[in-house]
Parts: structure tokens; C-alpha cells; sequence
């Protein structure tokens, strides 16, 4: 029985939207004690993933973590949310991971612990001093799931809160395919009904039966929904996704995208060919693809060709471009600045924002999400490879959080409000 | 599920703009402010924010206030604590006639907050909202452990914060309407102190038995928490509101078996027989009901309330109507002065606030019906001072345990 007091931590809010942040503190140290503040998660793969930043204690025993800096660990400096963006595999891990929410329903648990001294190892072995969890949701509380399986288009349409009727979003990933409805998710927390599309699955990208006209059907899908506001719908795509964006916008006599949010796609289309043998036939040059000393695929210059492009001159909605300048898998800048060249040319670069963010990858997803730059990527459906994205992970996790805030300012301009850009349908 | 689901909303083309509102946090603990984000209205719109709320015995609770957008057709509601928000021509308010209680402290409360059109006061069901969000309210934090209590006789339940521990404990009591309430012992135990919500009323074995509990039902409990693995047997508390303030201050002056490491006492009184049990407090009580004020010519006893040997927090409200906890307050101080322990004493007096000083944020009753008394019992206490009340009292509170609790003491009384 001991008069030991523990130290006082908190996590504020305990309960976030994934994009939010905390404050994290601790009170009741002795002065000028070293710690450790750590962070564990448990995946649904059942992978332990952590985080870890070294502080040391003020006159009065606390620590404030969005005020104070660390000097060592998985992130360093002043970084409010370093607990959760330079998150990794724990030591001894298997190789390749990736950390994807499946079940968006329940939230992400963290469990944030203070240890005695600067430790950067061996953490399961050592009690803590204190501990807290804390949930970090992509739902807000009143979105509502509901699958849909219309004829042959599959996805996940997210609902916000109220009455509605709400502006509209297409949300596509890339070729890795499945379904991931947590982008989505959080889109709607914010005010969009948010329709997460499946397209492919895992390794199908150079075999599957996959024509435009699916694409055409999901976005009117949104667009016809009761809930939906039929002039207000736009697109977020990121990598392949963000080329269906691309060639919707320029070449879709069908559908009319009110904007469109693309993340590091690339434009390389043949006309009359389906998205398998265009898939194929990439895939085939295998000469472009480049191996590091890792064994990581680099395919960036798969893409650089000019041949068999999407007329980006025809686009006719406002486009946003993310670009991670080390993305290794698409040569995002390069594409980008073909993209602007080509709308200049044609008097559309009103119509064109760009963001390029050095040393970020290809992977920008939703804030504080960790940076992932290589993981295990299905080819086909029996070949696994190690894809290397590219990014460093401080630069990459400042790209996530400031193209998130930029993307909800340009959707919430673009489809809440701007009367000056009314489209006629 | 959703009111707005049942008026049949076919396409609404809006000219150009959707009303964007927002709540943040949209996940909260129940004494955690949030904040209320209205945008792209109309510049200068009138406008109503509305909060609902359906309670787990079915009745329907709301608040409103009315605001003017700004220029760029927004408006803040800064700090908008759900009661009450001190903006020009507006007042939050709580219409209430029953107590907002939640007895299953495991799921969170769900309020509906919209924006209307217009300023409204009343029926706001059939008027179409321009937005509405879903925002949750919860008792207790995540990571924090519901464990049901029933060694020793002690019906009780047992709250512990995530953690290794070992954590500071507070023995909480509440007051006369009974029952296991549970509500602020999950909320403590969310802000880092083990809390043991007793029974002394309802439980198991006054309904066996018969008997009202004598204080060693309390001693047990304490005992319980002291040999508890994941407690500091050194570091306790107890906290109680109206009669569990009368059992905590008795325990506070004259248990032996108690070592409280302070004490904080809302709502209560004094005023018992030294060696009688619950039983006859509460008949005590019930005798003098009429009685709104102390007469120091009858034949009761009065606490000595200079053995207090911890620290005390005293929560009154001025407009007490239930029970002398103002007159009891003065006469607890005047002791303590005389005794030469009033440096031990904290005493918080608040104006127009009434009896049941609970967590903040709660609706405020200022009439409800009260477990076997006929007429309605009339609380006390205007809204907006009352809720202010507990907004103040309870930040005060935590401070208090946390400095007696937590706190690194120079001189010890182990």
C-alpha cells in the first residue's frame, strides 16, 4: 500500500472526429523528471502500432504537449497531435502494413501512457505511471451507413445529421481496390452526403470488367438521391480514383461534377480501350518499373508518357490538385504541371488550384492518419509486392493536415455556397 | 431515428445556400462545454438554435435561444453551455417539470441541436429545421470501469479511471430521493479519482432487513475502498449532497474508522442526532419539513463541527428551499472559528440557486415530484443562477479533491 500518487494525465476531448485534435496533459510529476509519453493501438488485423515523443517535467510538474517540445522519440518539436501521425509497426511487426479502419462504426482506440524516463523500447515490459484512452471516431454521432448495391455499382452512402437536402460527393480511392468507406465517413461528419465507392477488388486492376459507364451510374446515384441536392455534386478521388475524376469531368457527356478534388492522380487514358487492358498494358512495361535495394516497386515512370492522354483542355468544372512532391508511385507534379499547361492554354486556368506539398508521398489521406511509405500492394491476385509511395513522414503528415483544411474550405465554397457559379442542368 | 424524418421531405431546392451548423464537441462529457457554429445564413437573419432531448424515461426536454447572423450571415454562440447564453436579445432556458436523471451511465445522452428559422419559443416540431445535428453527452470517459459492488453487504457501485493506479478514492453519497445514482461517481472517475456511489436508502439490505443503516454501512464502504488494490487507502474522500451531506459531515466529525482526507459537502446540514442512524435523520427531517428555518429552541442536536480534522468544502445555494443548508453553513463556520479549525473550511454561498447543486450543465428543476412526499416539493433557485451555480461549484470541487488528493502535502496526517 503505497502513498505513491500518480501522475494526473488527460487527453481533451477524450471522444474526437479523427481530424480533430487534443490537448494532451500531464500534472503532478515531480519537477524536471524525464518521461516518456507513449501511444498504443491495437488494429482490427490485430497489429500493435506506436508512437512515443521523450519530454521532461516544468518547475510545477507538468507538461503540456501542444506547448512543450519533444526531444526525442517518433516525432520531435512542438507537435500537438505527434502521438498519433508518426504512429508505426511496433518492433518485430510483419513488413508492409497499412493501417485501414474497416468498421467505421466504432471508433479508433488509443491508449496514451506516461513512462518514467526517455524510453524508446520495451514498453510492454514496464507499468506505466498513468494511462488514458481516448476514441477517435470517422462517424459523427446522427450519420447514417447504408450499403447500396443498385444493378452492379457497390459502395457505402454516408449521410449527415438533419434534415438535408445536403451537396453531394463521389469518393474514390485508387487501384489497390476494396471497399474503404472511412474517407467517406468523415465527409459526411462534415456536412456531404458521401457515397464511398467500390470498383475493384484487391489485385483485379488488370483483369477486372470495368467500363466508364459504371463510374457514370455511381455518380448519378448520388446526384438522384432524395437527400441529395442534384447541382451540387463533386468528386474526391485520390490516385485512380482521382483519374475516373479526371476523365468524368473532361469526357462524361453524362455526368456534370460541380468540382472536383483530385489527390495525385495521373491522366494516361486510350480511348476505346476498357480500364483492364489499359491496366494491362502499363503493367506490361515492365521496364519502367524501378526496384530499389529494398525490393520496393517503384512505378512513377509507368506514367510519364504522353501518349494516350485525357483532353484536360475539356474540363469544365473547377479542379483541385494535390501533389505530393515525393510520390513515388505517380509522378504527381509532373502531371499536374501538364494539367496546368494544357487548361492555361485553353483559358481554363481560372478553373485550376494547385497545391504541391514537398516531401509528402502518395498516400494523403485524412489528418493525423500515420504516413505510410511502403506497404504490401496486391498486383494481381496471387502477386504481392512491396509498393513504395514515397514521403517522409513530418513533411508527409503536415501535407495530410493542411490539404484536409484546404479541401473542406475549397468543397464548403464550391458546394455549400458561391451563387456566382451556378450550373445549369 | 429523427423527427425530421417523418414530414415526408421531398427535393427542396434551396435558392444557393445550405445552413451549415456545427457543434464541437460532438462527443463530450456532460460538464464539457461546446461550442455552436452557425454558417451561411442570410446576413442579419433571425435565427432560433434549438436543443432536444428525449430522457431514458421518455420525456422531452429543450432549450432555445434566439440570434441575429452577422454580415457574413454567421453566428458564434461562444461558450454555449445549453442552458444558458448571455447574447442580446436572447436566454436560454430549460422547460422541466421532471428530473433529468440517467440511470444507465454507460451510454450517452443524445441531443438534437438545430437552427430555425425565425425566432421561435414553441412548437418546434412542426416547423421545418434549416439544419440539425446529433451531438452525445456522456458520463463517463472512455477506458473507465463499471464495477457493481456487493461484498459486505454494501450495495454500491465502483468507478475506476483507466489506468495502473493506484488512484485517490471518493466515497459519494447522494441525497434523500435514494436509489443508486451514479452519474457523478462516473464523472469522477472520468477526471482520475476511484468513486464508490453507495446505496444507503434503497439498498439490499435496508429492503431485507428493514432497518435503516447505522454508520458502519459507511465505515464498510470506506474500509472497502482503503483495502482496495487499485486505491490509496492514505487518500480519500467523501463527498455528499443534501442528506448524504449530514451522513458526511458526521462521519467527517466523529468516525473513528474514517480517515477522510477532506470532504465536500453540498446542499446539507449539520443538524442530527450524534449517535442516530439514517432512520432517524430522516425523521428528523420529516418532523420539521414545514419548517424553512432552524429554531434554536427545539430539542435537536447540533453537530460539533469543531472535531473536523480535514479539509471541507461546503456548496450552498441561497434559495434553498428544501433544506437549511445557508443557516446550516453559518453555524458550521461560527463553530469552526470557535474551534480554531476554520482554516479547514472552504464554504461556496451562491446566489438564487436552490437545493440540487448537481453536475453542470444539467437541466435545472426548480419543481419535481420527490420519493414519498405527496405534494410536489419545491427545490428552489432561478435558472440562470442556479446553473451558473453548478457550473462554478463543480470546477471548484474537482480543484478541491485534486489539491487534497493529488496534491504532494507537506505535513502528513498518516
Amino acid at each position: 500500500m503505497a502513498s505513491l500518487i500518480t501522475p494526473l494525465l488527460s487527453v481533451a476531448p477524450t471522444r474526437a472526429l479523427v481530424d480533430e485534435k487534443f490537448k494532451v496533459r500531464v500534472k503532478n510529476l515531480p519537477a524536471g523528471l524525464p518521461f516518456t509519453l507513449h501511444s498504443l493501438h491495437l488494429s482490427e488485423d490485430n497489429d500493435y502500432w506506436e508512437a512515443f515523443g521523450h519530454y521532461i517535467s516544468n518547475y510545477n510538474g507538468t507538461v503540456c504537449v501542444s506547448e512543450h517540445l519533444s526531444l526525442g522519440g517518433t516525432y520531435t518539436g512542438k507537435e500537438p497531435m505527434g502521438l498519433l501521425w508518426s504512429l508505426r509497426p511496433v518492433p518485430g511487426s510483419r513488413k508492409g502494413l497499412r493501417l485501414r479502419k474497416k468498421n467505421v462504426s466504432s471508433p479508433l482506440l488509443y491508449t496514451i501512457s506516461v513512462y518514467s524516463g526517455h524510453l524508446t523500447e520495451g514498453f510492454r515490459d514496464q507499468a506505466p505511471l498513468a494511462s488514458v484512452v481516448t476514441e477517435r471516431w470517422y462517424m459523427a454521432p446522427g450519420v447514417q451507413r447504408i450499403s447500396i448495391k443498385e444493378n452492379i455499382v457497390r459502395g457505402t452512402m454516408f449521410l449527415p445529421p438533419g434534415p438535408g437536402p445536403f451537396p453531394g460527393l463521389l469518393d474514390m480511392w485508387g487501384g489497390g481496390g476494396g471497399l474503404v468507406e472511412y474517407r467517406a465517413a468523415i465527409l459526411a461528419s462534415h456536412g456531404y452526403a458521401a457515397f464511398a465507392l467500390e470498383y475493384i477488388n484487391p489485385g483485379e486492376m488488370a483483369t477486372a470488367e470495368l467500363e466508364i459507364e459504371y463510374f457514370e451510374t455511381a455518380f448519378n446515384i448520388v446526384k438522384d438521391h432524395p437527400r441529395v441536392i442534384p447541382n451540387k455534386v463533386g468528386i474526391f478521388g485520390l490516385s485512380f480514383g482521382a483519374t475516373v475524376a479526371f476523365y468524368l469531368a473532361s469526357e462524361s457527356n453524362v455526368v456534370k461534377p460541380r468540382c472536383c478534388v483530385c489527390i495525385n492522380g495521373h491522366t494516361i487514358f486510350s480511348r476505346g480501350k476498357s480500364f483492364a487492358e489499359q491496366s494491362g498494358e502499363m503493367l506490361r512495361n515492365a521496364h519502367l518499373i524501378r526496384i530499389d535495394e529494398d525490393d520496393n516497386h517503384m512505378w512513377r515512370n509507368l506514367f510519364l508518357s504522353r501518349d494516350n492522354t485525357l483532353d484536360m483542355e475539356k474540363i469544365n468544372c473547377p479542379v483541385l490538385l494535390v501533389c505530393g512532391e515525393d510520390d513515388q508511385n505517380v509522378p504527381s507534379v509532373e502531371i499536374a504541371d501538364d494539367i496546368e499547361r494544357t487548361m492555361h492554354a485553353a483559358g481554363k486556368g481560372h478553373l485550376l488550384t494547385r497545391i504541391n506539398y514537398p516531401g509528402a508521398g502518395h498516400l494523403i489521406e485524412v489528418p493525423y492518419a500515420p504516413h505510410f511509405r511502403v506497404t504490401a500492394f496486391m498486383q494481381s491476385r496471387t502477386q504481392k509486392i512491396m509498393m513504395l509511395w514515397g514521403g517522409q513522414t513530418k513533411p508527409h503528415s503536415d501535407a495530410q493536415e493542411d490539404s484536409w483544411k484546404k479541401i473542406l474550405d475549397y468543397l464548403e465554397h464550391h458546394l455549400f455556397s458561391s451563387p456566382s457559379l451556378e450550373s445549369k442542368l | 431515428p429523427g423527427r425530421w424524418f417523418s414530414r415526408g421531405i421531398g427535393r427542396f431546392f434551396k435558392s444557393c445556400r445550405s445552413v451549415l451548423l456545427s457543434v464541437h464537441p460532438s462527443r463530450a462529457l456532460v460538464d464539457e462545454k461546446f461550442k455552436v457554429l452557425v454558417q451561411n445564413a442570410s446576413p442579419g437573419a433571425e435565427l432560433t438554435v434549438h436543443s432536444h432531448l428525449l430522457s431514458e424515461d421518455k420525456h422531452n426536454w429543450e432549450a432555445f435561444g434566439h440570434y441575429i447572423c452577422d454580415s457574413t450571415g454567421s453566428v458564434n454562440c461562444k461558450s454555449l453551455t445549453m442552458y444558458f447564453s448571455p447574447v442580446q436579445f436572447s436566454l436560454f432556458y430549460w422547460r422541466a417539470r421532471h428530473m433529468l436523471r440517467k440511470s444507465n451511465v454507460e451510454t450517452p445522452l443524445e441531443v438534437t441541436v438545430s437552427v430555425y428559422q425565425g425566432h421561435l419559443t414553441e412548437g418546434f416540431p412542426e416547423h421545418r429545421a434549416l439544419a440539425a445535428v446529433l451531438v452525445e453527452r456522456w458520463y463517463m470517459a472512455p477506458g473507465v470501469q463499471r464495477i457493481p459492488v456487493t461484498e459486505h453487504n454494501l450495495t454500491a457501485t465502483l468507478f475506476l479511471p483507466p489506468g495502473p493506479g493506484p488512484f485517490p478514492a471518493v466515497l459519494d453519497l447522494w441525497g434523500g430521493g435514494g436509489n443508486l445514482v451514479e452519474y457523478r461517481s462516473s464523472l469522477l472517475a472520468s477526471h482520475g479519482f476511484a468513486a464508490l456511489a453507495l446505496d444507503y436508502l434503497t439498498n439490499d439490505l435496508t429492503i431485507t432487513t428493514g432497518k435503516m443503516m447505522k454508520n458502519d454501512y459507511f465505515e464498510t464502504a470506506y474500509k472497502f475502498l482503503e483495502q482496495h488494490p487499485q486505491i490509496v487507502g492514505s487518500r480519500i474522500a467523501m463527498w455528499g449532497l443534501s442528506l448524504g451531506t449530514a451522513m458526511t459531515l458526521k462521519m467527517a466529525a466523529y468516525s473513528k474508522v474514517m480517515k477522510l482526507r477532506c470532504a465536500v459537502c453540498y446542499s446539507g446540514s449539520h443538524i442530527q442526532p450524534v449517535n442516530g442512524s439514517t432512520e432517524e435523520i430522516l425523521n428528523n427531517f420529516l418532523k420539521n419539513q414545514d419548517k424553512t428555518r432552524i429554531n434554536e429552541k427545539q430539542e435537536v442536536i447540533w453537530h460539533d463541527m469543531g472535531r473536523v480534522q480535514c479539509p471541507l468544502l461546503l456548496v450552498v445555494g441561497q434559495d434553498d428551499q428544501n433544506w437549511p443548508a445557508f443557516v446550516s453553513a453559518m453555524d458550521i463556520k461560527k463553530m469552526m472559528e470557535k474551534a480554531g479549525n476554520i482554516h479547514l473550511l472552504t464554504l461556496l454561498v451562491y446566489p438564487d440557486t436552490g437545493h440540487l447543486i448537481e453536475p453542470p450543465y444539467s437541466p435545472h428543476t426548480r419543481a419535481s415530484t420527490f420519493r414519498s412526499f405527496e405534494n410536489t416539493s419545491l427545490w428552489g433557485g432561478q435558472t440562470v443562477g442556479h446553473a451558473r451555480a453548478q457550473e462554478d461549484s463543480w470546477r471548484k470541487s474537482l480543484m478541491f479533491l485534486r489539491e487534497h488528493l493529488y496534491g504532494r502535502r507537506k505535513k502528513s496526517n498518516l
